[in-house]
């Protein structure tokens, strides 16, 4: 083979290379608009009002997901109450208080192997301790709880990140102006990271608000009136959803789809508001 | 004014201790839950041990709780775990790697700005959806390709948990291509080496501990995922490699015995909580390896 004619096999393959690489991205993009496209085509005709403000019926057709959307709006609610002051106080002790001591290395290594531990996992600490151990039952709280501990190293990884971004000088500064550490973190550092902490927070909540595992193994029902208090049994959209699917009529698969419909685009809301707000604060 | 001076300071060194120590215990209750988890699951476990050994739960090929004939080996469980997550990874890391070299050395930077996210969507997307996908879309399509296969079985939840972990792959080693020094591309560049030749023998290697640990962290996903297998691989707990026919991961039997009516206390009841310790320990080990994989790639660059 001549010089040239090796060079320009090099550059075709270089080309073919690019074209696998846009392909292969191209693939991960179609999926997602097949799976968007498939769900639009099963279950946009039961989207209806009925469809919203309906609770459980014997029929298919009659059935409607207002409970489950109450019960994800609730045990969001609570999640978010729980999670975020813990996950962000975490956060800023690890980043901003701990950095030389060996409980805060202890304690990141620790964070980052939660992180990886599987979701129903939480489910079983979630049953002994607060279902069983405090009584609580298959109740709001018990939900809540556990979910938070599920979210809570994200939120805590996040925080730190965002912490880690505001530049030492904004710090040297405040204390410079005599104020102490609780002073600069709250009023300069927390404030200059505060987009990036709103992200996780936001990204976090949408993890959370998908989770199906943990809740099954906690003891959450599927046919339960509109909650009136943190103390009663619930159920939440993805609950709902795998009750349906479960069922062998292709009516109830009708209605999966289109409450899969409803919690995608709370969904995809939340990451949208997290992608922006990532952006916003970048600039 | 020097009488308000000394009382003022004090009281703040104190709200300054007070406000760290809050901090610290918000800090420990990561500890806290470390410790929960570890104690629910051995507490559990060791009740499940007096009546099955060790030996007969790592050997027996049967897993038949709940029937009048017991095995507890968790061997079909693993297997089923094995199995779905090959699968998925099969798709998952030279799909993910693909693109996680075109974004970082062929795509102009607004458009990876705007395909990264795009693909991200894809790992936000909530498992149970995932498990209506393989279920009512991925399995009848396979069910045309492949005439044998069985309406729940191990591919197509295996398949569709690869598009899952798409992002992460490419996401997690697209950012360790990206923490390559510029010049060694740019030396590359200057001995005549394509792009490709550049991606593949100089920054591939180069970022290969970070690409590792996106690889650990997505087959520790994949043995942990659980509605997709639970909605679509059947509940049917099988020692074999085949991925045409309905099996059970650990997580799936875990959810399945959740939903039943097994009295709390039993030998029944507290299969979930070895089964759970299986997989705690599995995840657990993979997660140290790509935590220590992390830091050393981390401080490669920095």
């Amino acid at each position: 083979m001549t010089k040239a004619n090796a060079l320009s096999g090099n550059r075709q393959q270089d080309r073919l290379f690019r074209g696998l690489g846009i392909v292969a991205t191209g693939l991960g993009l179609a999926v997602l608009l097949f799976l968007v496209g498939v769900l639009l085509w099963d279950g946009v005709q039961r989207l209806s009002r009925a469809f919203l403000s309906g609770g459980a019926s014997r029929f298919a057709q009659k059935a409607g997901i207002l409970p489950a959307l109450v019960g994800t709006a609730w045990l969001m609610v609570l999640t978010a109450l729980l999670a975020i002051p813990v996950g962000v106080a975490a956060g800023i002790y690890l980043e901003e208080y701990g950095n030389a001591n060996r409980l805060a290395g202890f304690l990141e290594v620790n964070i980052n192997n939660l992180a990886g531990v599987p979701s129903v996992i939480y489910g079983l600490l979630g049953l002994q301790l607060f279902a069983r151990l405090l009584h609580l039952g298959a109740s709001f709280i018990t939900g809540a709880f556990t979910l938070s501990l599920l979210i809570l190293p994200v939120i805590i990884v996040a925080t730190r990140e965002a912490l880690k971004t505001v530049p030492a000088s904004v710090r040297e500064a405040s204390y410079a102006l005599g104020a102490s550490r609780w002073q600069t973190v709250s009023q300069q550092v927390l404030p200059a990271a505060g987009g990036g902490v709103l992200t996780g927070i936001i990204l976090a909540l949408s993890r959370a608000i998908g989770e199906t595992a943990p809740l099954i193994v906690i003891g959450a029902k599927v046919f339960v009136s509109v909650p009136q208090s943190v103390f009663d049994p619930y159920t939440v959209l993805p609950l709902q959803i795998y009750n349906w699917i479960s069922r062998p009529q292709a009516a109830y698969f009708t209605n999966a789809a289109a409450a899969i419909l409803v919690l995608l685009v709370i969904t995809f809301l939340m990451n949208g508001a997290a992608i922006y707000l990532r952006n916003q604060w970048a600039k | 004014m020097p009488t308000r001076n000394p009382p003022t300071r004090t009281r703040q060194r104190t709200t300054e201790r007070v406000i760290e120590l809050f901090l610290a215990g918000c800090g420990s209750i990561s500890l806290l839950t470390t410790v929960g988890i570890v104690g629910v699951l051995l507490f559990d476990s060791v009740a499940f041990f007096r009546d099955v050994s060790l030996w007969d739960f790592l050997t027996d090929t049967q897993w038949t709780p709940l029937a009048t004939d017991k095995h507890f080996g968790i061997l079909p469980l693993l297997s089923g775990t094995v199995l779905t997550t090959a699968i998925a990874l099969l798709v998952a890391l030279p799909l993910g790697l693909l693109i996680a070299i075109y974004l970082s050395e062929y795509a102009r930077p607004t458009l990876r700005n705007t395909l990264k996210p795009m693909l991200e969507l894809l790992a936000a997307v909530p498992t149970i959806v995932y498990g209506y996908f393989a279920l009512t879309v991925v399995t009848p399509l396979l069910q045309r390709l492949i005439p044998g296969l069985s309406g729940f079985n191990a591919l197509s939840p295996g398949l569709v948990m690869g598009f899952m972990l798409l992002p992460l792959v490419a996401s997690l080693s697209e950012d360790a291509m990206r923490a390559v020094p510029q010049g060694l591309r740019e030396g590359a560049a200057a001995l005549g080496a394509t792009r490709m030749q550049t991606a593949l023998q100089v920054v591939l290697p180069a970022a290969f501990s970070g690409v590792m640990v996106s690889v650990i962290l997505a087959i520790s996903r994949a043995i942990g995922e659980t509605m997709i297998v639970a909605v679509a691989a059947g509940q049917q707990p099988r020692l074999t490699l085949n991925p045409l026919v309905p099996v059970e991961t650990i997580t799936t039997f875990i959810v399945q015995i959740s939903q039943g009516d097994v009295a709390q206390g039993s030998l029944e009841y507290n299969t979930i909580f070895a089964a759970g310790l299986t997989l705690f320990v599995l995840a657990f080990g993979l997660n140290t390896v790509g935590y220590f994989l992390n830091k050393r790639f981390r401080e490669q660059y920095d």
